[in-house]
């Protein structure tokens, strides 16, 4: 089961550039969100900001408060640990290619330690076939490597990978971008099912996309979240008219 | 104010989802700090990695391991730099800086003077640079600018081999093949022709500074060839077709559109070379004659910097004569590393941004 | 008004007139001519000083080869040198004797060459430090290896003995610096991308850095060792008052050893043909082990680093 994001007062920089400028926002639990936007306007940066991805740049700075159900995830963890409750998918897909299959879908765990054959077995079959990959890859899961399947088949695994550690929350940032349309269905198709036992988010640029899989969609521009409601609502009654400029395509 | 309908069918496929026209409304956000399912308990991987901690003390540890080791380089000169200054304080406080001006060196009487050493070392490193210069030049355009592709791989190749061959191996070779060219051809050949020069005059036994310059050349030719070329590589395409847009010929193009924007770099590359001359020692000292003269001819034996420590240090007796060897070293140390970073920093000002690779 | 240099509008209008450029005047010619020559000229030039330093720096090469192959025999392999004026004998002690140098050599370059590497690609990057690393480093690359070696010997020789173990501390400060450059250059070629990986799946910075960064890298950074260890192989000057060299069977740490290089040079400059022979035979050994190294850098580098990808 997921857990909801509280993000109060984020404000983000990386130098001097002041990339986020006072987010406020609710991420429901076992929902999808969009967050769409024109290119540069800090939606990846706010997924970063999620889970502490952002600090891994030495020049980044954050400051508010993000909240995962009670936790404060920057005053009371430590970013290794959240990393493990909030996975994430990143927009090109990117295996260890010295790793077979199997090793990449369980690197969340081995490389953290964990030794269990049987589970460790269990667990890549089940991240798999919740990736919708497992029909595909069943064979040759030590034999070949991670690098070596097609685009979209080494995203389905990336996002099985993250799964395999059994996170609360699924940031994806742009996810299919990089993909031909047809795997860009089974991804989008993979969001519907998960939604109901990961809390997702998910970044796009494709607004159809946005409205295809999420509930929720908040439309960011020039490091401002302009506005935040149901998918439904952003894309037929928009508050803003910045938000209907952008969805009826006159900019971005 | 109405919008474009956005929202696209999708096929039938899971059942029991809402349509994106369903969603819930916004003040489901209420709930949201709670999961909206059952509370299941912490399935075994979540409670394993709970379990696992965050690894900061693990993380600091190796930082500080990584630290430590690259930190040890500094520690390695300082100490190079500390013992060498220790151990020729004799020297220096009985000679002080006149060390480098006097020219006796005779370990019986105790009187040490590093003139001699200093006129070989920087006799044979010019002359050495004289001739493999404009060599090393000749081959480094030949590469990059007029070789045929098929060609480039197997000759820089070579040039990479060569370099590999330790000073030692190149000596013996010096010792049994140059050495007799040298005494029997080239030698006679130079004292008839150019003679009159006044540079190739008394006995020619085959050793001497010409040899010794000579075997030097080969063999800092391959580096001022390959960090040449690095440098002409990393003069971008658009200098050199801007160049013959304008209509010039290949030397022309060569000329202004690489050259001259690589000259600081070039310059670099055969400072590195002198570098690589101060320094060497087997080869030259095996061919060199090793004897403290200056002398105007170039069949002369001479010495370096380098090939006296290398011939007298394990004999020496006496702690004043030790002392002076080391503090011919420290000379030898201060001066490669000036002529080094000069040499590096000119060479990195133009390659700036583009892979090094490792000379 | 046209601004084609070669339609000059006569005076009248205020502009100087000016003699419009013949483009096929005989001046014109003569230069293009002459320019061509010149072209031709650096070109034959620049071939020609290719020849001269190809031609001979191969006939070395070969004559190399020869005349180690000539000398070589198994006897050489499994003998030590014979008293002076005997003939056979060989340099089995000086191999050993390298092989144990280069061995503590390598078990302290290497580490401290990867972990300073390592430093400056996943830690230092952007920090002044590292920058003055990376330029020490480079500095102590130009070190002449005599004055290494007599800084050993200040070190660890003097008022002791000559021992293998200095031989290999001097050898390993030569291994240093190429190591650390080498593998620094490997770990930068890593997609960052692959770092983000694992660190988003919660795996702390330290295990990120062992199991992907040096994982992906480690061909390279093991050839750059391979590298360094050749190159060290063949120096005589640091272990001349270090290692010192040995006539006889010597495993021992705290004694003088012989080594290969060492042993070259003795017998290089002695007045025997015997020992020139085993000279020669040395050499070649010398340098087919450099070879074979250099080679073997030069395929992994037209590989490419990762395994895998596409």
């Amino acid at each position: 089961m997921g857990v909801g994001i509280n993000v109060e007062h984020l404000n983000a920089w990386y130098g001097t550039t002041h990339t986020l400028q006072d987010i406020n926002l609710r991420l429901p639990a076992n929902h999808a969100t969009a967050l769409i936007g024109p290119s540069g306007c800090g939606k990846s940066t706010f997924v970063r900001c999620l889970n502490r991805m952002h600090e891994t740049n030495p020049i980044a700075r954050a400051t508010g408060v993000v909240k995962m159900g009670d936790l404060d995830i920057y005053k009371d963890a430590d970013p290794v640990e959240i990393r493990r409750r909030i996975g994430m998918v990143f927009q090109r897909p990117n295996p260890f290619p010295t790793m077979s299959i199997y090793d990449n879908v369980a690197s969340g765990l081995k490389l953290n330690g964990f030794r269990n054959r049987a589970v460790l077995d269990e667990t890549v079959e089940r991240s798999l076939k919740s990736a919708a990959l497992w029909e595909e890859v069943k064979d040759d899961l030590k034999k070949k490597s991670g690098a070596s399947l097609s685009g979209g088949q080494q995203q389905r695994m990336c996002i099985a990978r993250a799964l395999a550690v059994d996170p609360e929350v699924l940031l994806m940032d742009e996810p299919a971008s990089a993909l031909d349309p047809v795997s860009t269905s089974k991804i989008e198709d993979l969001i519907f099912q998960l939604k109901s036992q990961y809390t997702i988010v998910i970044v796009t640029h494709n607004m159809q996309q946005a409205a295809r899989v999420a509930e929720n969609t908040g439309f960011f521009l020039n490091g401002k979240m302009v506005e935040f409601d149901s998918t439904h609502k952003i894309f037929t009654n928009p508050k803003d008219k910045r938000t209907e400029d952008y969805i009826t395509g006159r900019f971005g | 104010m109405t919008t474009q309908r956005m929202t696209t069918e999708r096929e039938p496929n899971p059942p029991a989802r809402s349509t994106p026209l369903s969603v819930p409304a916004v003040t489901n956000f209420v709930a949201a700090s709670e999961p909206s399912g059952p509370e299941l308990a912490p399935s075994p991987i979540r409670g394993f990695l709970r379990s696992r901690g965050s690894g900061a003390m693990a993380d600091r540890t190796f930082a500080g391991l990584m630290l430590l080791c690259a930190l040890s380089i500094f520690a390695i000169v300082a100490f190079i730099l500390t013992i060498l200054i220790l151990r020729s304080k004799l020297s220096l406080a009985q000679f002080g800086f006149h060390f480098f001006l006097r020219s006796d060196w005779d370990p019986v009487s105790g009187e040490f003077g590093a003139l001699p050493f200093i006129f070989g070392t920087l006799a044979t490193s010019l002359l050495a640079l004289a001739m493999a210069v404009p060599l090393a030049m000749g081959v480094a355009v030949f590469l990059t600018e007029l070789c045929p592709q098929k060609l480039r791989a197997p000759i820089s190749f070579l040039t990479e081999l060569l370099a590999a061959i330790p000073s030692v191996v190149y000596g013996l070779w010096a010792v049994f093949v140059l050495v007799p060219i040298m005494r029997d051809s080239l030698g006679p050949f130079l004292s008839k022709y150019l003679g009159w020069t006044g540079f190739f005059e008394g006995y020619n036994f085959g050793v001497g500074l010409l040899t010794a310059s000579i075997i030097l050349a080969i063999m800092i030719l391959p580096i001022i060839s390959s960090i040449t070329r690095d440098i002409m590589l990393a003069v971008p395409n658009s200098q050199r077709e801007a160049v013959l847009a304008l209509g010039a010929t290949r030397w022309e193009m060569i000329r202004t559109g690489v050259l001259r924007n690589a000259r600081i770099g070039i310059v670099g590359a055969v400072i590195l070379g002198l570098g690589r001359a101060l320094g060497e020692t087997m080869a030259v000292t095996m061919v060199i004659g090793n004897h403290p003269d200056i002398s105007k001819s170039l069949f002369a034996p001479g010495y370096t910097l380098a090939s006296v420590i290398a011939n007298e240090f394990s004999e020496a007796t006496g702690n004043l004569y030790t002392s002076a060897l080391i503090e011919i070293g420290l000379a030898l140390f201060l001066v490669t590393i000036v002529v080094n970073a000069i040499a590096r920093a000119l060479v990195w000002a133009v390659t700036r941004g583009t892979p090094a690779r490792v000379h | 008004m046209s601004t084609n240099p070669f339609h000059v509008p006569p005076g009248g209008d205020g502009t100087p007139a000016r003699a419009p450029i013949n483009m096929r005047s005989r001046w014109m010619r003569i230069n293009s001519a002459r320019r061509y020559a010149v072209n031709h000229l650096i070109s034959g030039l620049a071939l020609l000083s290719t020849i001269l330093v190809i031609v001979p720096l191969v006939a070395i090469l070969v004559y190399l080869l020869y005349k180690g192959a000539s000398s070589l025999n198994l006897a050489f392999f499994t003998h030590i040198p014979a008293p002076v004026g005997e003939p056979g004998g060989g340099m089995a002690n000086a191999m050993v004797g390298s092989g144990i140098v280069l061995l503590v050599a390598s078990l302290m370059g290497i580490p401290v060459g990867i972990g300073a590497g390592v430093y400056l690609a996943e830690f230092g990057r952007g920090k002044a430090l590292a920058s003055a690393v990376r330029f020490t480093a480079d500095v102590l690359n130009g070190v002449p290896s005599i004055v290494v070696g007599i800084a050993v010997f200040g070190l660890l020789v003097e008022g002791r003995h000559y021992s293998a173990f200095a031989g290999g501390v001097a050898l390993a400060i030569m291994m240093v610096p190429t190591i650390t450059r080498t593998t620094e250059e490997m770990l930068a070629t890593v997609p960052h991308a692959i770092r983000e990986a694992a660190l988003g799946l919660g795996v702390p910075k330290w295990r990120t850095v062992l199991s992907v960064s040096l994982k992906t890298a480690s061909p390279g950074i093991i050839t750059g060792c391979m590298l360094a260890f050749a190159r060290v192989a063949g120096e005589t000057a640091p272990l001349l008052f270090t290692a010192f060299g040995n006539q006889f069977w010597s495993l021992s740490l705290t004694q003088p050893i012989a080594a290969l290089p060492l042993q070259i040079y003795a017998y290089a400059i002695s007045p025997y043909d015997e020992w020139h022979r085993l000279a020669w035979a040395g050499s070649l050994v010398l340098i087919v082990m450099i070879m074979v190294s250099v080679t073997l850098v030069r395929i992994y580098a037209s590989r490419g680093m990762l395994k895998g990808a596409s």
